[in-house]
């Protein structure tokens, strides 16, 4: 697998690989067993890395539509014009070198009695063990008004790509004086500081380019991740520019109007120049046809395992994860993925998986070289992953030019780490 | 013992929360980030690491916060375990 195949000869040699191994249980045979990843983010595809290394002799197929990933983690930079898009953008082109088939398009079925799953083309893998590592859907109309349409007016960006490029944009184009609105979503959505990054970083851009506009963030939370710093860095470095109105003020959006291009709580009526609307969100759709993601929309799971609760021998990874105090960052979704991969390669071996610990590290800038963070070990307790006591926390808070500097350039590392780490 | 799948696995497995630490600590020698390498430094320097930064002894952004939530033994097998890693 040096040479990167064409699609129909690696599904051809991934349904070889499958006729030849389904015959008997794979492990009984010596074999290792076929693992399927639907994913291929920072979950799902350093999970497929991470079985290859534990194991070799793992048939590992990673199945991802896209041709190129566009990561969130400083996605804010772009909106605010300081990174381009580019710079997010990996491809998989160093999968087939580590010997993961790559089934280049959408999973569009499960089944998990005969344990397989339908391609967009209606072929179909067969797994001894199925990783879903799908990510988030935006949950469309659970916001009077807010849908795909609607995002092209008001923008969530909170997948990067196309959203991303078409909020800075609109900031670009915004008259100096306007008011840029962000809509911020309730617990739990991906990267739960990623509202408050965002308007620091639009601020950063105003406050040179528009000094006369201001940000406000509507919540429909009383409390947000990383608040105290977020907050003492917005009267150091933005004083009067970001206003926080929490759900107890009237923060909780009822309804948006693009072509009014209004955006109404129960409280008053807002008329932004700009409108970025974070939606409700909710496990990829490929959990549900799985059958692993309960009534929230996400999928519960076993804190050891990554099994999910409602589907054996399916395993979840990442933002779609119930996993318990961890957030939804790229970072807990790559500490998963591993835990998970190492779960997976010991179960299809007959051995019991050990009890893990996971870290979780997610850093925000404040503004360019003023970066915060929050921090945690986790461990399952009562069947989700809780924190171990006495550990993690977030920066402190007073802390001089020179910690916030630091921290800034240890984000950019780890960045550049994580990616070097899922994508080669 | 090499024909039994699981402890030709076994032996790979690295120890607990040992897989959580490249997200941050680089496996590559390619690649230039503030956060020193763990592949194939002594365990003692790791060890002593941990504690420190545990204690408040040792100047930390994040490191002092996540210490906290490993055990000496835990730290000790994560150290042993990177340190006989190669890249």
């Amino acid at each position: 697998m040096r040479l990167r195949p064409t699609r129909r000869a690696f599904l051809t040699q991934a349904a070889l690989a499958c006729a030849a191994l389904s015959a008997a249980p794979a492990f009984a045979q010596g074999a290792a067993g076929r693992v399927v990843v639907i994913g291929g983010g920072f979950a799902g595809g350093s999970c497929a890395r991470a079985l290859k290394r534990l194991d070799p002799r793992i048939t590992v197929t990673l199945v991802e539509p896209n041709a190129v990933f566009t990561a969130c983690p400083f996605s804010n930079e772009v909106v605010a014009g300081l990174r381009e898009l580019r710079e997010q953008q990996f491809g998989y082109d160093s999968f087939p070198a580590a010997g993961i088939l790559l089934a280049k398009q959408a999973a569009v079925g499960i089944d998990p009695q005969a344990r397989n799953v339908v391609l967009a083309d209606g072929s179909r893998l067969t797994y001894d063990r199925l990783v879903l590592a799908p990510g988030v859907d935006l949950s469309w109309d659970a916001l009077s008004g807010y849908n795909e349409a609607a995002a092209e007016r008001m923008p969530h960006a909170w997948k990067a790509g196309t959203q991303t490029e078409l909020l800075r944009r609109q900031l670009a184009a915004m008259q100096d004086g306007g008011l840029v609105l962000i809509a911020a979503p309730a617990n739990p959505y991906r990267c739960p500081p990623g509202p408050y990054e965002r308007a620091s970083l639009i601020a950063h851009y105003l406050k040179t380019a528009k000094p006369r506009s201001k940000v406000i963030i509507l919540d429909p939370k009383d409390a947000f991740s990383k608040q105290q710093l977020f907050q003492q860095a917005w009267a150091q470095l933005y004083p009067g520019m970001i206003e926080w109105v929490p759900l107890s003020a009237g923060g909780k959006v009822t309804a948006v109007d693009p072509a009014a291009m209004t955006v109404t709580t129960d409280f008053q009526t807002y008329k932004p120049a700009v409108a970025n609307i974070i939606p409700p969100q909710q496990a990829g759709h490929i959990a549900e046809l799985a059958g692993a993601a309960d009534r929230t929309g996400w999928c519960p799971i076993d804190p050891v395992t990554f099994e999910a609760k409602l589907q054996p021998n399916i395993h979840v990874v990442g933002d779609a994860a119930i996993a318990g105090a961890m957030p939804k960052s790229a970072f807990a979704a790559n500490a998963q993925a591993k835990v998970c991969a190492a779960a997976v390669a010991t179960l299809l071996a007959g051995g019991t998986p050990v009890i893990p610990k996971l870290i979780n590290t997610c850093y925000s800038l404040a503004a360019p070289g003023y970066g915060i963070s929050v921090a945690g070990v986790y461990q399952p307790q009562n069947g989700l992953l809780a924190e171990v006591p006495g550990s993690g926390g977030t920066s402190p808070l007073d802390a001089p030019a020179e910690t916030r500097a630091a921290e800034a350039e240890i984000a950019d590392g780890w960045f550049r780490t994580i990616a070097a780490e899922v994508f080669g | 013992m090499l024909t039994v799948g699981w402890t030709a696995t076994a032996a790979e497995l690295p120890p607990t929360g040992a897989s959580s630490c490249s997200g941050c600590h680089a496996v590559s020698a390619s690649l230039q980030t503030p956060v020193l390498r763990l592949v194939g430094r002594p365990a003692a320097d790791i060890v002593t690491a941990m504690q420190q930064f545990r204690a408040g002894q040792r100047p930390a952004t994040v490191m002092d916060r996540i210490a906290k939530g490993f055990s000496d033994d835990e730290a000790a097998a994560i150290a042993t375990w990177y340190a006989g890693q190669k890249e």
